[in-house]
């Protein structure tokens, strides 16, 4: 008993408990915004013939999704059976929501991570660039990379890529359906890397702007002096003086930026014909699918909630001096 | 300099006491204000143009024998695919964008703000009960968010303007708490307090002519985003109905024709970019202008 009090007053823990406050306080958002949608599950299935069935019919139907219920209820239930894993049934097929889910995740997932890898990768390579030579051509060249990142928006550069690349050279390696990696490595990763570039022009914009003022501002304190005076190599100095203190922002950035990304990926999976769960969602939007949008949404929300926790504990271990609270 | 009326040469300060410039000036005196400046004038003369319908075309008028017609001199931007004028559809998707993305900053500005100032100067339970809130927002990625809400609402340009504005007030919920906490212990607040003025008055008079810079730059970085999102709800096809011209349809629509016929992108792709570069510019030169250590 003494040490799971402990365990509860353990900073991640807290951490984690809020995490889950902010989670159930999301899962009641999205609950409360779908359900003053005009329409349900039914009317969204059968169409105009809903009109048609008896009340008797309509009843049985309203039991089956569980609408029938006052709100509060169908929000304990729904809630119930998320913890179980039991996300309902999609109008889709009457399929079960967390097949469809579990088959677009891993879509989606490739997509996030090849993206935030190639974001930080061109982001920190470009903000280390740019900081070297402060007001030089490098950090101009590098600050109009950023500003163009950031002002041309995602499906914008999706929409040019695809366009150029199928009238100019006749290649959309998408055409033929998405491609899972355990079957053919190399046309995956070409499905995968143009949708990937575009997601990431936004993160990469950001990153490096980070990583530029990060390093600018790190770079003129006084242990860096103390470290270079000492007679430290240029590169230790760098690496693990600057760099490390430089990095505390970028990582802060990153987990922001992930939620961007996760939306990003809803209209880029459009442009790019991947099967990912942001089609699957656009898909549900237009079907009036609540069991589908709501698991979804509840998804990246988690996902996102998820990546900040993981960058606070990360955090821990870049500075010691920070502590998770 | 001009003559002084004998009231101004009391008035102004010698010059060593009037210190640095202020902040307008500033602003103008930077490359990137220079651009932000120029593109906002730009977009707000097109957007009136656009309003005032003096175009020699119709946006909504179709013309299906001038149907893909590339740039020239009568259609400037070319026509789409049922021959109406691109010029006129982007000038007028440019003008409703605007006015979207106007509105929702506005809600965003007003609910975010009021939100913040009160949680960082009243604290206990409401600011509690605030910064949950701005977490809770937070954790749901801005467009699907917009998404659920639009598809709530239903279509139509203030509907969008709703959604875009619900989900950038936690940005402005929290930047406005920050400044906000620190105003609540400077000495001149304290002052105030002593003085027995009452919250209302500490608020208007004192804390919010304080945090007004803050909120401008602010302001001006969420027009580029609520542009952007709402950009990207109408390529989503969740935007205005139908026959209003979008920017973001726009976009989608030239999905499929633009390997065929460029003009139908290019149009309003660069518009949308060129709105979004331009009011980001603003802000940063805004940003540092009101906060020279900050930034470049």
């Amino acid at each position: 008993m003494h040490t799971i009090g402990r365990a509860l007053r353990h900073p991640l823990a807290l951490r984690l408990a809020t995490s889950v406050v902010t989670l159930l306080g999301v899962a009641l958002v999205i609950f409360v915004v779908l359900h003053v949608l005009p329409g349900n599950q039914v009317t969204a299935s059968l169409g105009v013939s809903a009109g048609l069935l008896t009340p008797e019919q309509r009843a049985a139907l309203d039991r089956y999704y569980g609408i029938g219920e006052p709100l509060p209820q169908q929000f304990a239930s729904w809630l119930g059976s998320l913890l179980t894993g039991n996300l309902g049934v999609s109008v889709i097929g009457r399929q079960p929501v967390a097949a469809l889910v579990a088959t677009a995740l891993p879509v989606t997932l490739e997509l996030a991570v090849v993206a935030i890898v190639l974001g930080l990768l061109w982001g920190i390579g470009l903000g280390v660039l740019s900081a070297s030579r402060p007001r030089g051509l490098r950090d101009g060249i590098g600050q109009a990379v950023a500003v163009a990142g950031l002002g041309v928006p995602s499906f914008v550069i999706g929409t040019g890529l695809v366009s150029f690349l199928a009238s100019a050279f006749g290649y959309f390696p998408n055409s033929e359906g998405y491609v899972s990696p355990l079957v053919d490595p190399l046309l995956n990763l070409q499905q995968i890397l143009l949708p990937a570039l575009a997601l990431s022009l936004g993160i990469g914009a950001a990153v490096m702007r980070t990583t530029r003022s990060s390093l600018l501002e790190v770079v003129g304190q006084h242990f860096v002096r103390t470290a270079r005076g000492k007679g430290l190599a240029e590169s230790t100095v760098l690496w693990r003086h600057v760099f490390r203190n430089a990095l505390l922002p970028i990582l802060t950035m990153s987990g922001i930026q992930f939620g961007y990304l996760l939306g990003g990926t809803v209209i880029i999976e459009q442009i790019f014909v991947l099967p990912g769960l942001g089609r699957l969602l656009l898909e549900g939007i237009g079907n009036r699918d609540y069991a589908l949008v709501q698991s979804i949404t509840m998804l990246f929300a988690a996902g996102f909630v998820l990546v900040n926790l993981l960058v606070d504990v990360l955090y821990t271990y870049a500075d010691p001096r920070v502590r998770l609270q | 300099m001009s003559v002084l009326t004998s009231a101004e040469a009391v008035a102004a300060p010698p010059a060593v006491l009037r210190g640095r410039p202020g902040w307008a000036s500033r602003l103008a005196r930077t490359t990137n204000g220079r651009i932000g400046l120029v593109v906002l004038c730009l977009l707000a003369v097109a957007s009136v143009v656009a309003a005032t319908g003096v175009l020699p075309h119709s946006p909504a008028a179709q013309h299906p024998d001038q149907a893909l017609q590339p740039p020239s001199g009568i259609y400037w931007l070319g026509t789409d695919q049922y021959g109406r004028d691109l010029f006129a559809r982007v000038l007028a998707g440019l003008q409703l964008s605007l006015q979207i993305s106007v509105v929702a900053v506005l809600i965003s500005t007003l609910a975010g703000g009021l939100a913040g100032i009160c949680a960082g100067f009243v604290r206990g339970w409401l600011e509690a009960v605030v910064l949950r809130c701005t977490d809770i927002l937070f954790a749901v990625p801005s467009v699907l968010f917009a998404l659920a809400i639009v598809t709530a609402l239903g279509h139509g340009w203030l509907n969008s303007a709703i959604a875009v504005g619900i989900v950038y007030v936690p940005i402005f919920v929290r930047v406005v708490r920050g400044p906000v906490l620190a105003l609540r212990e400077a000495d001149f607040i304290l002052a105030g307090r002593g003085l027995g003025f009452s919250t209302w008055r500490l608020l208007g008079g004192h804390v919010l002519p304080n945090v007004a810079g803050v909120v401008i730059v602010q302001v001006t970085l969420a027009l580029a985003w609520a542009f952007l999102t709402e950009a990207s709800l109408s390529f989503l096809g969740l935007g205005p109905p139908a026959p209003s011209a979008s920017l973001g349809k726009m976009v989608g629509d030239a999905t499929s024709l633009a390997a065929g016929a460029w003009w139908t992108l290019a149009g309003p792709a660069v518009t949308i970019v060129l709105a979004v570069i331009g009011l980001n510019l603003l802000g940063d030169a805004l940003r540092d202008a009101f906060d020279p250590s900050s930034g470049t």
